[in-house]
């Protein structure tokens, strides 16, 4: 196949990928919505027998009060598994149709993701092949923006059922529609060969590692979110999807734990040994160096904020969106506003300007 | 750290003692201070104050990164700059309230680390704890009844909890107290002390280390020797001094590049090889090859190839007919494609100064009757064109130090080859009369230049081995899980109760499945015990 039929292949695919996404979103809010009038149900079923324990009646403003509730309830020998749907008072009569409809439409919307997901592989892959030689798929922005997106969904479908993810459908879902769709409208570039610095292994490996991270990060960002409007809108019909906080922190935790160590090693260790290589010194102040690095303190402090007193939960969780943010601004940010980065993925690689003196010396 | 932490506040211990306000002594506030100090609380909000204070380092041009950036931003923010120049913000990262913040959380972290380091020793010597008395209070356990005797139920889970230290007496008869996941907290302070080996060592680097540049001309007559008075631009450390230079010189025997002809790259090169050759001391002349990404490191200091470009060989003559100015001229590239600036400075001429600055195109073509540069390749120079502007008078050379790439024009004229063009247009070879007189310059020859970075950062191999510890520390402390495991078997009404229950200290931990794993084994053993009955 000539390079020009795998640049087509590239974007087909991603337009078949990006297609599919969206049935399976369609799939997600079907099944979320029925989730929606079951807990309508369950509200009016507990407006009409008030002395009921409603599931909202339980549910806890903080992640501290969520550990004495298991308590109690481990006590009382019941487990209760926080994904399973809030229990739906004593009247909550939701028809086996809506029920099934749920359970039909999540499978549904599960396997198309999967497939989309492959889709999305085939068009990382295809975009390599298309460059002379051939390379990895991350170029540029629009490179970049699709590799990440692709982090994002697959790690999605790859940790499905280990964190019980089912809830997250439409959130996935629907900021991988949304990137793919700025990256093909506004960030789309013709395939062009790597510059001379970025051909090097340990560049390879440091955007893998970045990349992976932010997917990770952005997973985990998405879980946090849902922990701080879960928290502050308990009731919310909208939210019975939502797993119990307590179960949204571990989940965020876990992500983000996989996460940080893959940052670390990225732009710690690869990124700074790539560097040492194609600068000639390890960390030089650069802008996007500069964020990584905020980026890396940012989730150090939460990692400290889950574990302090007084931290943990809420405002544990606007740490996290705060470092999602600082990761964001990195990417998006500094490639449009800095001028001084030596990043080049986003612009063609300036000319090296040399100031020299008439005066020498070292004096500066 | 990220191991939760008692936090408690002065007023903890403080309210007890009945004093009247004031009276708290030296030794007191230090003591609160420093507890303060190496509360988990305060870490967290340094870290976060750490991130904020990096900010600005990348929004203000910064003189260690790019003087020339900090120097232009400086020109154009004159009420801004004496503020930023107070604040430090064109030094950021050397500024001292963002020392301050760095050495207050490398102060709270060694505060947090020791006393840590000695728990965990006494920790790791110490027996599991003794059983709580009651199990069935914690997040998570289970109960069950069977037939089988106390003794036997807990044998089980003692072979079953292989992996776990059991404490020796079992706290009381009736029960085992297993614990594991001690490494969890080693990998955390291996952490936590590693950060401190980075730190050190890239103080280390920052302070002995330097970087400098330098545009080296290929050929036989040019050629670099390490020594301060050679480097076109040179940043040391603090501590540097110019004994650290290690002794060596290279010259540049050939330099190739790949120019590509087709595709979005066109016009632009890849694939660049130096070719030197160099002395180290009293060594051997050697070779090497010099790429990108592939430095020459000699002694402790690496070799890097950063940029390329062209040098074309000037020769200016005066009006007495005498050479005012000869030899290859460092262009600087303007674009990818080598389209290149530069300037020629002839103070020396008679009656007159004279100077020009211009432009190099490699490949020349034209488009709506507009020079234009083609590609960066010039191949053998038949398509190579040299476009100067001319000045007479006075080059303002008195006023002080001048870039060697800019030529002050405010006390010079302009001179044009005739009235209708502006600049003299040279093909290689060719060479143009002045007006008036004045003398001729001419286009003879083009060479190439590369431009080298050389640098030194001592420390950096332990910079490395900092973080790689400290990334192995890292996943022990996210991924060990501590782990406290208790089983209690007991007769009730002729009957065992047998309770289980564990506990994850890490939070993140999920302990509902290692009880409901512990208690599947003990009773599945039971049931598989019956069926051999
Ligand atoms: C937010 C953090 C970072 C992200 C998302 C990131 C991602 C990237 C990406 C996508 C590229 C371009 C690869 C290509 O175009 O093929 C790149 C290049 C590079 N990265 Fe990073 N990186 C980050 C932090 C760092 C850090 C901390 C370093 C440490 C020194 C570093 C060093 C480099 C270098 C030297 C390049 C090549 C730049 C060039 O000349 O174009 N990066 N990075």
């Amino acid at each position: 196949m000539s390079d020009h039929t795998w640049g087509v292949l590239s974007n087909q695919a991603i337009t078949a990928a990006g297609v599919v996404y969206f049935l399976a979103l369609l799939c997600a809010l079907v099944e979320w919505s029925a989730w929606l009038s079951r807990a309508k149900a369950a509200v009016a079923a507990k407006e009409l027998v008030p002395a009921g324990r409603g599931h909202s009646v339980q549910t806890p403003r903080e992640s501290e009060r969520v550990e004495t509730n298991t308590v109690e309830s481990s006590a009382d020998g019941d487990r209760v598994d926080l994904d399973t749907p809030p229990p739906s008072g004593s009247g909550g009569s939701i028809s086996e149709v809506t029920e099934y409809r749920a359970a039909l439409f999540g499978r549904l919307s599960l396997m198309l993701t999967a497939i989309a997901v492959v889709c999305h592989l085939a068009a990382l892959i295809a975009r390599g092949m298309a460059a002379d030689p051939n390379r990895v798929p991350w170029g540029n922005m629009y490179e970049f923006t699709i590799s990440g997106s692709f982090v994002v969904a697959a790690a999605y479908v790859v940790l499905y059922r280990r964190l019980k993810l089912a809830w997250m459908a439409p959130w996935v879902l629907g900021f991988t529609v949304v990137v793919l769709m700025l990256a093909v409208v506004a960030l789309y570039e013709p395939v062009a060969p790597l510059t001379e610095a970025l051909n090097s292994y340990w560049l390879v490996i440091h955007v893998i590692a970045a990349i992976i991270a932010t997917g990770g990060f952005t997973l985990g960002g998405i879980a946090s979110l849902a922990y701080l409007l879960k928290n502050r809108f308990p009731d919310a019909a909208l939210l019975a999807r939502v797993p119990e906080l307590a179960a949204l922190d571990r989940v965020s935790y876990r992500i983000h734990a996989f996460a940080f160590p893959v940052w670390t090693f990225g732009v710690l260790i690869s990124g700074p040994i790539w560097a040492h290589e194609a600068w000639g010194s390890y960390w030089n102040w650069d802008p996007k160096e500069v964020w990584a690095f905020i980026t890396w303190v940012v989730y150090a402090g939460y990692l400290h904020a889950r574990a302090t007193a007084g931290w943990k939960g809420k405002k544990a969780a606007i740490v996290a969106l705060i470092g999602l943010a600082t990761l964001w601004f990195n990417f998006i940010g500094i490639n449009y506003f800095s001028s001084t980065s030596q990043h080049s993925y986003a612009a063609p690689a300036a000319p090296a300007v040399v100031e020299l003196t008439i005066s020498e010396g070292a004096s500066r | 750290m990220s191991t939760p932490t008692t936090d408690k506040g002065p007023s903890g211990q403080e309210k007890q003692d009945v004093r009247r306000p004031g009276e708290l002594n030296v030794r007191e506030l230090a003591r609160w201070g420093w507890r303060q100090l190496t509360s988990m609380r305060t870490a967290l909000i340094l870290l976060l104050l750490l991130a904020l204070a990096a900010v600005p380092g990348s929004l203000v041009p910064q003189d260690g990164v790019d003087s020339l950036k900090a120097d232009q931003w400086r020109a154009a923010h004159t009420t801004l700059t004496p503020i930023y120049e107070r604040l430090g913000l064109f030094n950021v990262y050397s500024a001292p309230w963002f020392a301050a913040i760095y050495l207050l959380l490398m102060v709270s972290l060694v505060g947090c680390i020791i006393p840590r380091c000695l728990v965990y020793a006494r920790a790791m010597r110490a027996q599991p704890p003794a059983t709580p008395a009651k199990l069935t209070r914690l997040p998570d356990s289970a109960t069950y009844v069977t037939d089988e005797e106390p003794e036997e139920v807990l044998a089980a889970a003692r072979k079953e909890l292989r992996g776990y230290r059991i404490r020796k007496d079992g706290g009381s008869d009736d029960s085992v107290s297993a614990e594991k996941g001690y490494l969890r907290e080693a990998g955390n302070l291996v952490f936590h002390m590693s950060l401190i080996i980075v730190l050190v060592a890239f103080a280390f680097g920052s302070l002995f280390g330097y970087k400098g540049g330098v545009i080296v001309l290929v050929g036989e007559e040019y050629g670099f020797a390490n020594e301060l008075s050679q480097y076109d631009d040179f940043k040391p450390g603090s501590l540097f001094t110019p004994e650290d230079l290690d002794d060596f010189s290279f010259k540049i025997d050939d330099f190739k590049a790949e120019w590509l002809t087709t595709g979005p790259g066109a016009g632009t090169a890849r694939g660049f090889e130096s070719n030197l050759r160099y002395t180290a001391g009293a060594s051997d002349e050697k070779k090497y090859d010099l790429k990108v990404n592939h430095p020459l490191t000699v002694g402790g200091t690496d070799i890097f190839l950063l940029a390329h470009g062209y040098a074309p060989v000037i020769t200016v003559r005066d009006g007495e007919g005498n050479v005012a100015y000869s030899g290859p001229t460092i262009f600087l590239p303007q674009s990818q494609n080598l389209l290149s600036f530069g300037v020629v400075k002839a103070p020396y001429a008679s009656p007159e100064q004279i100077g020009f600055q211009g432009l190099l195109y490699p490949f020349q073509g034209t488009v709506d009757g507009e020079p234009v540069n083609l590609m960066g390749d010039i191949g053998d120079g038949s398509n190579a064109m040299l476009s100067l502007q001319g000045f007479r008078g006075d080059l303002n050379l008195d006023a002080g130090p001048q870039s060697v790439y800019a030529l002050d024009t405010s006390k010079a004229h302009m001179m044009s080859p005739d009235e209708t063009g502006k600049a003299f247009n040279l093909r290689l070879g060719e060479t143009a009369e002045l007006p008036d007189g004045l003398g001729s310059v001419s286009f003879d020859d083009v060479q190439q230049w590369n431009r080298v970075q050389i640098s030194k950062s001592p420390g950096k191999e332990w910079a490395l081995l900092g973080v790689s510890l400290a990334l192995v520390g890292l996943l022990g402390s996210l991924f060990i899980r501590p782990r406290r495991v208790w089983v209690r078997a007991r007769r009730v009404d002729g009957r065992t109760l047998v309770e289980v229950a564990a506990l994850d200290r890490s939070g993140g931990g999920d302990t509902a499945s290692v009880v409901t794993g512990l208690v599947e084994n003990l009773r599945g053993a039971r049931t598989q015990e019956e069926k051999d009955v």
